[in-house]
């Protein structure tokens, strides 16, 4: 009891809204709410006018949502990726949308009923032209890389990129995808646990390409004026990732959820979207996408594996992955 | 009255056993072979060894019950009488208050004990900075400021050089007299026994011998203090 | 009265630590309902686990040996500073050491430019000799901290002993360092194998691939992916049990040297000749150098970042140096009474021994995800971000005090304790005149390692997290999630500055007050 009163004293307190402005609790991911993410902007905008006090609560989204079940706080989630949908869809906690999807952009079908798309990207190798010239043109490609040539990846066991890695694999070579894994195998130089370990060892100039998004570029193009690094674009297509938004069937606030769910499609807050999460919107159609934006180099074909689908392949698709890098 | 009521003492498979009493203000030398429990007598005394079976009373009071710290006991080991880190003047303190908080009066106390063993000014330094006689009569003086009605010393002069050691007897001896204390002194050596002490307990195979008169026990010496004597 | 009273707050702490790492693994095993079979894949990670572990402590005390013995026999300039830095690398977070490790020892790191400046072959450092170096890196300091505490605690008069009876090296080796390295070794060893058995994300990265998956990160996987809880419990007490196991056998295996007490004059240890010379300079150069390097690459990589830290780095880590205090406050009392009663006292000390390992050993993210579950029916989990971070820094952290301080304890214990009974020394006037001045040293250690490690977790908050109680590491993981590299790297930077400050002040305050 001691700890708890020592610490309460040291840590500050949420400042509590006045009682009558209703609250919305919306969990997000841990990134999504800091200065860098698009947080603060879709809090003060949904402000703007919902009469309500928007609250983020952040940290491991599906996780703490199964710990929390039925008790929990949250109206609304924003943040869950495509590929763990299935997981959250089997938890029972969120409720149909309702929401007319027409305005949605994103290169795929949507016909969920339950969760909302709100940025999307597709999964990519980056390089850096000043220490690549002629990178890989098809994923095949990446089979016969020169001698010395390294990657750096995720862990699909432990990170959603690396998870889509394996999966875009999969849906590309089916029945051998083992082959291509043993034989990217001697380019990998290691295996992170997260997407930004991955990525602070391709930028420090350790390995050559880097498992990241088509959208990474966009990054150094605009924040830092950085030309070199590219996304090696393959004819055979490139993985879907989007993430979503869902309410909480138990929301005690299933009108104001409502209404946020609609604000995500529209274009105040897409446009948020690209320069604070560094991916494309989901429900803004290019010619408004901001500046910059259209000219950055997207893949012609997208890959995606249904909900379904990705979840009977998972298990197989991870497993060779581990025995061909295990080798 | 310090008495040996039936006590078997047993450490590791040794066995020792005493069943004798020292009247008030007896000295009495403790000596025999290494290794034949001296100490490990002493210990019993002290409260650091529980007897197996027996008891040690203090005026007929059983003593078991007591923690070291309070039993009417002062003991001087062989080496490590005084904390290091802390000063003469602290080390002395802790006979009269172990928490050091010393009123004005006790201050002066331990002033005038190291003036009596010939410290006067050296009560800030550390035991580092002493030599070993100096060392000796710090515990002495220690022991002088705890006052408590026995004195054991286990062998705290050994390493002293006779003239010395002489000294530190004489002080020993001073200070039984004021406190009136028994004194248990173990020693290897004869000529100790015989200037210091009127009574001498022998330890030898198992049995701490009733104490007998020391300069009849060395002139006519038992056989395992002849074995002993060489 | 005051003897019992020691052993029951002892038994109370005990009680509490266990029930801190048993009640969260007992909630999660509860909540899944079921203890699930071994999957594919996961004798393999408990081998890797075992052999890395194994090898990692093995080497980081081996080694260890010649540089504590070189530092505690040589007196140069900066050797006190030399001392202190070389214990950084144990107190960075993993994500950080790594970089640094990369920047040193990497595909383009130092060594391999030297090496095609050359024109040699590069070298590799990915694969499970990487995992080893990493280890031996973020350990060694520890192991050479024990051991050279252990070297300190010999009285000077042995070491004039030995001289005056003209002992070569191999003499004072085999009669005064020995006995004392078998006091200080097994708890070394216990603390570095156990804290390698729960590493991951530096296991991962550095291995190279899922050759180097480790039982942490099955369990990781099991919490954060496949939200398969009763795995997560199941892998966790594997943990738990391997480190009972190592806690028994370390037990046995510690012996208490038995100096004997000196007068406390300073160490004198004087060695001469040129090949004892020259074994000291490379120990101590070879240390430093391995040790250095990859904290100046740190400090190098960070600069940049500097400029412009946004104020969340600086509320961060006024939470995160909130956030150690609080964890050190209540750590080191709990340790030290944990250490003085499993000194003391006969019964019930293996006991407390073992308790005092098995924080270790778990999971940080099953505690969080116990935690959870526990707090969850009361209160909103993430007002308690802080209060649960704190209870759950303060049992990591707590086998690392208790570790240091329990061989000094001991020789306290052997060389002062008749004294202290027979002067009825006891309760607090023992702890502040004889306990306090006598432990200084490792207790301002400990507290400094305790406050340091308690800047960088950051396992358990991931479930609690709210904005309002980003911690600095938190900080940090999202400047890098957000693109911000540099500015990432400037933030690291200051978290460990922050950590080697706490470290650097706790460790000076003990070794100013250490009653030598």
């Amino acid at each position: 009891m001691k700890t708890s009163i020592l610490a309460t004293g040291l840590c500050c307190i949420a400042f509590a809204a006045p009682a009558q402005t209703p609250v919305l609790t919306v969990y997000a991911g841990d990134y999504f709410t800091s200065e860098w993410g698009p947080g603060p902007a879709i809090e003060s905008g949904f402000e703007a006018f919902c009469g309500c006090d928007l609250q983020f609560s952040t940290g491991d989204l599906l996780p703490r949502l199964m710990l929390e079940g039925e008790r929990t706080q949250a109206d609304v989630v924003i943040g869950l990726s495509t590929d763990v949908l299935a997981r959250a869809r089997e938890s029972g906690l969120f409720a149909p949308h309702g929401q007319d999807l027409s305005a949605l952009t994103v290169p795929v079908d949507w016909p969920d009923d339950t969760f909302v798309p709100f940025n999307w990207g597709h999964t990519a190798f980056i390089y850096d032209t000043t220490r690549m010239d002629a990178p890989p043109a098809t994923l095949d490609a990446m089979r016969t890389l020169p001698d010395g040539v390294t990657v750096v990846i995720q862990d699909p066991r432990t990170s959603i990129s690396g998870l889509a890695l394996v999966l875009w694999v999969k849906a590309v070579y089916a029945d051998q995808a083992g082959a291509f894994w043993a034989d990217l195998a001697p380019h990998i130089l290691t295996v992170t646990k997260d997407w930004s370990e991955s990525y602070g060892l391709f930028t420090s100039g350790e390995a050559d390409m880097v498992l990241s998004y088509t959208t990474s570029p966009a990054y150094h193009i605009m924040a830092e004026e950085d030309q070199t690094k590219r996304a090696a674009l393959f004819p055979e297509g490139h993985y879907f990732m989007a993430e979503t938004v869902g309410k909480i069937a138990g929301t005690d606030q299933p009108e104001l959820a409502d209404r946020f769910m609609a604000w995500v499609l529209t274009p105040e807050f897409q446009k948020v979207i690209p320069a604070a999460n560094w991916s494309l919107p989901a429900a803004l159609p290019q010619a408004d996408w901001p500046e910059g934006w259209a000219d950055l180099p997207l893949p012609e074909k997208v890959l995606f594996l249904s909900e379904t689908e990705a979840e009977a392949l998972r298990v197989e698709a991870v497993e060779e992955w581990r025995a061909a890098l295990s080798q | 009255m310090l008495q040996f009521d039936k006590v078997v003492l047993a450490v590791d498979g040794f066995r020792l056993t005493a069943d004798w009493s020292l009247p008030a203000g007896a000295r009495v030398a403790v000596i025999g072979p290494s290794g034949a429990g001296k100490s490990t007598l002493l210990s019993a005394v002290a409260g650091f060894l529980a007897p197996q079976s027996g008891q040690v009373l203090w005026h007929g009071a059983d003593l078991g019950p007591m923690d070291p710290g309070a039993r009417p006991v002062t003991i001087l080991f062989q080496d490590q009488n005084l904390f290091p880190h802390l000063t003469l003047s602290q080390n002395l303190g802790l006979g009269l208050r172990p928490d050091l908080r010393l009123s004005a009066g006790q201050i002066q106390q331990v002033e005038s004990v190291l003036d009596r063993v010939g410290l006067a000014g050296m009560g800030t330094r550390k035991p580092a900075q002493l030599s070993g006689g100096q060392i000796g009569r710090a515990a002495l003086a220690r022991a002088l400021l705890r006052a408590r009605p026995v004195l054991l010393l286990d062998e705290p002069f050994a390493a002293l050089g006779p003239a010395l050691k002489a000294e530190m007897l004489t002080l020993v001896a001073e200070v039984a007299k004021d406190t009136g204390a028994v004194v248990m002194m173990v020693t290897h050596d004869p000529q100790d026994a015989l200037a210091f002490a009127g009574q001498t307990v022998l330890v030898a195979n198992g049995v701490a011998h009733p104490p007998q008169d020391t300069a009849a026990l060395f002139a006519n010496p038992p056989q395992a203090l002849r074995d002993y004597l060489g | 009265m005051a003897r019992r009273a020691v052993a029951i707050t002892a038994a109370a702490v005990a009680a509490w630590v266990a029930t801190l790492v048993l009640l969260p693994l007992a909630a999660v095993l509860w909540r899944a309902g079921a203890w699930p079979a071994l999957a594919q894949g996961d004798g393999q990670a408990l081998w890797f686990t075992l052999w890395q572990a194994l090898l990692s402590a093995a080497l980081s005390c081996l080694l260890a040996v010649p540089v504590a013995r070189a530092l505690a026999r040589r007196q140069f300039l900066g050797r006190g500073a030399l001392i202190t830095l070389m214990g950084a690398p144990f107190l960075l977070p993993t994500i950080v050491a790594v970089m640094g490790l990369i920047a040193v020892f990497g595909r383009s790191g130092l060594i391999n430019q030297g090496l095609a400046g050359l024109g040699l072959a590069p070298l590799s450092v990915y694969g499970a000799p990487g995992v080893i170096l990493a280890h031996v890196f973020l350990n060694l300091p520890l192991a050479v901290r024990m051991c050279l505490q252990g070297w300190q605690a010999i009285p000077a008069e042995r070491f004039r002993l030995a001289q005056s009876l003209g002992f070569a090296p191999a003499q004072v080796s085999r009669h005064l360092e020995r006995p004392m390295l078998r006091a200080v070794l097994p708890g070394a060893f216990a603390v570095i194998f156990v804290l390698c058995l729960t590493s991951f994300a530096v296991a991962l990265t550095l291995g190279g691939g899922p050759k180097a998956t480790t039982v942490e990160l099955a369990i990781y996987q099991a919490v954060r992916f496949d939200f398969d809880l009763g795995r997560a419990a199941m892998l966790s007490g594997v943990q738990v049990a391997l480190c009972a196991l190592v806690a028994a056998v370390v037990w046995h295996a510690v012996a208490t040297p038995g100096f004997g007490a000196g007068l406390g004059r300073a160490p004198l240890l004087r060695v001469r000749g040129v090949r004892l010379m020259l074994a000291d300079t490379l120990a101590i150069g070879g240390a430093a150098l391995f040790l250095l390097l990859p904290l100046a690459a740190i400090g190098l990589r960070g600069l940049p970042g500097l400029s412009d830290l946004p104020p969340a780095v600086w509320q961060g880590a006024s939470r995160s140096v909130a956030v150690a205090l609080a964890s050190t406050a209540l750590t080191v009392p709990a340790a030290l009474i944990l250490a003085l009663a499993v000194t003391k006292s006969g019964r019930g000390a293996g006991l407390m021994d073992a308790v005092a390992l098995l924080p270790l050993a778990s999971s940080g993210l099953v505690l969080g995800t116990g935690l959870f579950l526990l707090v969850q029916p009361f209160a909103a989990p993430s007002t308690l971000a802080l209060p649960v971070t704190v209870a759950v820094n303060v049992a990591l952290s707590l086998p690392f005090v208790y570790r240091l301080l329990v061989p000094e304890a001991r020789i306290m214990q052997a060389d002062y304790g008749r004294l202290s009974a027979s002067l009825d020394l006891r309760g607090l006037a023992w702890l502040r005149l004889v306990a306090l001045p006598r432990l200084a040293r490792p207790l301002g250690f400990g507290a400094g390692v305790s406050a340091a490690l308690s800047m960088g977790d950051l396992g358990v908050i991931a479930l609690f997290a709210s904005d309002q109680s980003a911690t600095l590491p938190l900080v940090v993981q999202r400047l890098m999630a957000a693109y911000r590299l540099e500015t990432a790297a400037g933030a690291a930077l200051i978290l460990v500055g922050l950590s080697f400050g706490l470290f650097w002040a706790f460790d000076t305050w003990g070794r100013r007050h250490a009653a030598i």
